[in-house]
């Protein structure tokens, strides 16, 4: 599950809306280990497309560096889909090389209707997760789910 | 010649979960090929008929080496060296 302030939600989906018809694509960085997106970064598509994108490796290598020195991880990888639905392609799948990371794709073919998925991606399997909305993580449960939920 | 190589997560299992890894060469191809005789499996994750993948990014210091001469780029004692995979889809 992926659970995500309401806030990186939407400034995915206005990044996703704001580059249409090209895809749109960032990462939202998180301290190590807490799997809690806090850090969104709008990264540079270089292949400017409505079908591809690909993270400009210069930006990468600032944007990775600086998640480095702050021991942060990137907790959710973003892309757009400008006219398909919101579900990894198969370029996406053989391209996913972040085991770890959600991936979170928004669909802005419809666009009174913007459609926001989250998948984990590993060895070329692609597993779709939940998505909780939430507006802070200081009452949410985003611990490890030993424990039922009081409710 | 001893570098620093920094190995992406999805690469550890080669380097027994290291983060960063020493080697030497001249070039990256000398790099890559020291890397390899400790790390076995490494090499054929970033080189293919004798070039780097092409959504695999390589950086010697602050250069993507794409643009400084592939697996013939320069390394100097001391370099750090960083391996990213492209992050890319459709």
């Amino acid at each position: 599950m992926l659970v995500i302030r309401r806030d990186l939600v939407d400034a995915m989906v206005a990044h996703a809306r704001r580059d249409h018809p090209d895809e749109a694509c960032g990462v939202i960085a998180g301290p190590e280990g807490s799997d809690r997106p806090e850090r969104l970064v709008e990264m540079v598509n270089a292949e400017r497309s409505p079908t591809f994108y690909r993270f400009d490796s210069m930006e990468q290598l600032r944007v990775w560096r600086a998640m480095d020195e702050a021991d942060e991880v990137p907790v959710v990888i973003y892309h757009s889909h400008t006219a398909t639905e919101a579900y990894p392609s198969r370029t996406d799948v053989s391209f996913a090389s972040e085991p770890d990371a959600h991936y979170v794709l928004v669909s802005t073919r419809d666009a009174h209707d913007v459609e926001l998925r989250s998948y984990r991606i590993v060895d070329g399997v692609v597993t779709e997760e939940q998505v909780d909305v939430v507006e802070s993580y200081m009452f949410s449960h985003t611990g490890a789910d030993d424990v039922p939920d009081a409710d | 010649m001893a570098v620093k190589v920094s190995i992406p997560t999805i690469l550890r299992t080669h380097t027994s979960g290291e983060k960063s890894v020493e080697a030497s060469g001249g070039t990256l191809g000398q790099v890559i090929d020291d890397l390899e005789s400790r790390h076995a499996g490494l090499k054929a994750r970033l080189v293919k008929e004798d070039a780097l993948h092409r959504f695999i990014n390589v950086y010697v210091n602050d250069e993507d080496v794409r643009f400084s001469g592939g697996l013939n780029a320069e390394v100097k004692d001391g370099d750090n060296v960083t391996i990213l995979p492209a992050v890319a889809g459709g």
